[in-house]
């Protein structure tokens, strides 16, 4: 157990000696959910919902703020369906249950695949990764160290080669195979670049062709650390391929990942992984308590 | 979601308009618009505060003119003090010492590979230097191929040990390889790290004591929040770098933390990183990262209208 000082510890100092929660306890909560990045509007979203509880209630004291707290962010978050990933067994019906994952420049996309890889593996599940990113420098090279890590077979082809005929070829070969997952590996793109985005869409119909239903799952993986641009990232990935999931990594570090609140109350996605180091085992299933949690967790450089 | 500034600011600034002066009073609400909208291009909290409360001091008892709309005048007051906070003193390259030796450093994901072939290819075409790239992440999969493809795209010859755990050694013995190669510039590509990692931290502290480099380059993804502050402070506590080069400025963020981190640790911006191709790199225009924090193309309508 690290010792680390709570928000919610800070706020009791704060508000000792004070009846109720006043103007002081709400500017202290304020900078704390602004500094986890959950940015301005839904920040000042949750402490209105506050403020009316306070208004109604008259009297708060501060561990009831903290159920409240937990309630009301855990409330903006979009539940996972039931039988999302918990121990990694595969909805039944789509065999290969087909994930195509996207985002921009850097975020973890691939280091995503290679651990939810060996995830599935550990789970019993025969999984084959597709590298459709034929863009980035090494990027071929990058998936293949990744799947002879796990030990899972790849479908490539030379850089340079078009991004939706890899994206074919898995899929139709995870088909033959009877591959129970197929992860489809694509490159990073920024989110304002309109040609790179249809690209994307392209991908998306060419796997189509071979299962109709495809991809089951587009995976929107997220930096912890990036600011209130995530959220026109959700917004224009959203619009070119219909993200059904999100990842945020890097939560090993001291950032919070708070955007994902403003994410969630716009667009209802749900967050399903946590990337949390960069080795294969170091992804946790989301967990929306545990995240609340940690948005008020303030460790790092500056409490040190 | 990304309402303007100045959108913000019109109806505060209605409110201003006719009264004599700006006071503490009619104020107040501009002040708190211009602060949210900075927290909202990631400027650090902490950081917004401290600045509009400066803006605030200046404004307070200036006159509004009748030519001069409050509106104008506070304008002037947020650019000229925040062009002044990301300005100052243009510094070059420190491209001194045979050879002359650049570390770039940040945390994973920035983009400091793709940054290293880039200042490769800067120094060698604009400079007509003889560079060598060194590939001194040891941690990456594919972190040498990834440096190789993009040397041999830009005709620059890359330096690895793909055996070698030893990032110091590394290192080291790549400044001998440039020596007598005749390579007057070395850049040195690190593994990203995090700066609470203290094992990687050491590491990279290591690699600077061993070669001694004249220029050290903080690498931040221009998207990065509020931490962009703790991130910037500890690596400059481990490294004392040189200078910070902003990347993936082709993307529409508003890059906030380009302001956080010159306000924390005052080190200059040298330079923008704005593409994934190599010759998409430019130098640091204080004025126009000013401009885009505050959406200025907004303002610049506003100042016309009012
Ligand atoms: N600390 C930490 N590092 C991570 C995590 N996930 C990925 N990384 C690192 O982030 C860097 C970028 O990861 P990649 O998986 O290559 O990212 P990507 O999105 O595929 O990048 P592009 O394909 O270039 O767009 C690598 O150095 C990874 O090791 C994480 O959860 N924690
Ligand atoms: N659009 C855009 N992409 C960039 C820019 N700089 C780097 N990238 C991309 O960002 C991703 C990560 O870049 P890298 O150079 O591998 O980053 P890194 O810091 O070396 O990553 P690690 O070594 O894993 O820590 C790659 O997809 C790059 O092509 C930029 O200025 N604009
Ligand atoms: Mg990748
Ligand atoms: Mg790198």
């Amino acid at each position: 157990q690290k010792t680390k000082e709570g928000f919610l510890t800070r706020l009791t100092k704060a508000v000792a000696g004070k009846s109720t929660v006043d103007e002081e306890v709400l500017d202290n909560l304020e900078d704390a959910l602004v500094s986890a990045d959950v940015g301005i509007d839904t920040t000042v979203q949750i402490i209105k919902q506050i403020e009316k509880r306070v208004a109604k209630d008259k009297y708060i004291n501060t561990s009831e703020l903290n159920n409240l707290l937990q309630q009301e962010i855990e409330n903006i978050l979009v539940d996972a369906p039931e039988q999302s990933y918990r121990d990694f067994s595969t909805p039944s019906g789509n065999k290969p249950y087909v994930i195509l994952v996207v985002g921009v420049n850097g975020v973890g996309k691939t280091t995503t695949i290679g651990k939810l890889a060996y995830n599935f593996k550990k789970a019993g599940k025969s999984v084959l990764l597709g590298a459709a990113d034929t863009f980035r420098a090494a990027a071929v090279d990058q998936l293949t160290i990744w799947s002879e890590r796990v030990g899972v077979p790849i479908v490539k082809q030379g850089m340079g080669a078009d991004p939706g005929a890899v994206a074919f070829d898995t899929v139709q070969s995870g088909v033959a195979r009877g591959a129970d997952v197929v992860i489809i590996d694509t490159a990073g793109r920024l989110h304002n670049k309109a040609y790179l985005m249809e690209e994307l869409s392209k991908i998306s119909r060419v796997i189509k062709k071979v299962m109709p239903d495809a991809p089951h799952e587009v995976l929107l993986v997220l930096d912890g650390s990036t600011g209130q641009n995530a959220v026109e990232q959700a917004r224009q990935f959203t619009a070119a391929t219909d993200v059904t999931a999100l990842a945020i990594t890097k939560l090993d570090g001291t950032a919070k990942g708070g955007v994902v609140l403003a994410i969630a109350n716009q667009f209802k996605i749900p967050v399903k992984f946590i990337g949390v180091g960069e080795k294969m085992e170091d992804l946790l299933v989301f967990d929306k308590h545990e995240f609340v949690d940690s948005l008020f967790n303030l460790e790092g450089p500056e409490t040190k | 979601m990304f309402e303007s500034l100045s959108e913000r600011l019109e109806s505060a600034f209605k409110q201003i308009k006719g009264e004599g002066r700006i006071t503490e009073l009619n104020i107040a609400a501009t002040v708190k618009d211009i602060r949210r909208a900075l927290i909202d291009a990631d400027v650090n909290f902490k950081i917004a505060k401290e600045f509009t409360d400066t803006v605030k001091e200046k404004a307070l008892g200036q006159k509004v003119l009748t030519a001069v709309s409050p509106g104008q005048l506070m304008v002037k007051v947020v650019k000229d003090e925040l062009a002044s906070l990301m300005g100052g003193v243009e510094s070059e390259l420190n491209a001194k010492g045979s050879p002359a030796i650049i570390l770039v450093a940040g945390l994973q994901g920035s983009g400091k590979t793709t940054f290293s072939g880039k200042l490769a290819n800067y120094l060698k075409g604009r400079k007509g230097l003889s560079p060598l790239l060194v590939a001194d992440d040891i941690y990456r999969p594919a972190a040498i191929e990834q440096l190789k493809v993009l040397g041999s795209q830009i005709g620059v010859d890359v330096y690895s040990e793909p055996e070698n755990k030893d990032a110091v050694e590394i290192a080291r013995n790549a400044i001998k390889e440039a020596r007598s190669k005749n390579k007057n510039v070395v850049i040195i590509d690190t593994a990203g790290r995090l700066a609470i990692d203290e094992a990687m931290m050491k590491e990279v502290a290591a690699i600077k004591g061993a070669v001694n480099p004249g220029e050290i380059l903080f690498v931040v993804d221009s998207m990065t929040g509020q931490d962009a502050v703790n991130t910037a402070k500890a690596f400059n506590d481990r490294l004392d770098f040189t200078g910070v080069v902003l990347t993936k400025l082709d993307g529409d963020t508003r890059g906030g933390a380009a302001l956080s981190i010159k306000y924390t640790v005052n080190k200059p911006i040298k330079f923008i990183s704005s593409g994934e191709k190599m010759d998409t790199l430019d130098v640091f225009y204080p004025d126009r990262m000013a401009q885009r924090i505050l959406g200025m193309g907004d303002i610049t309508t506003l100042v016309e209208k009012a």
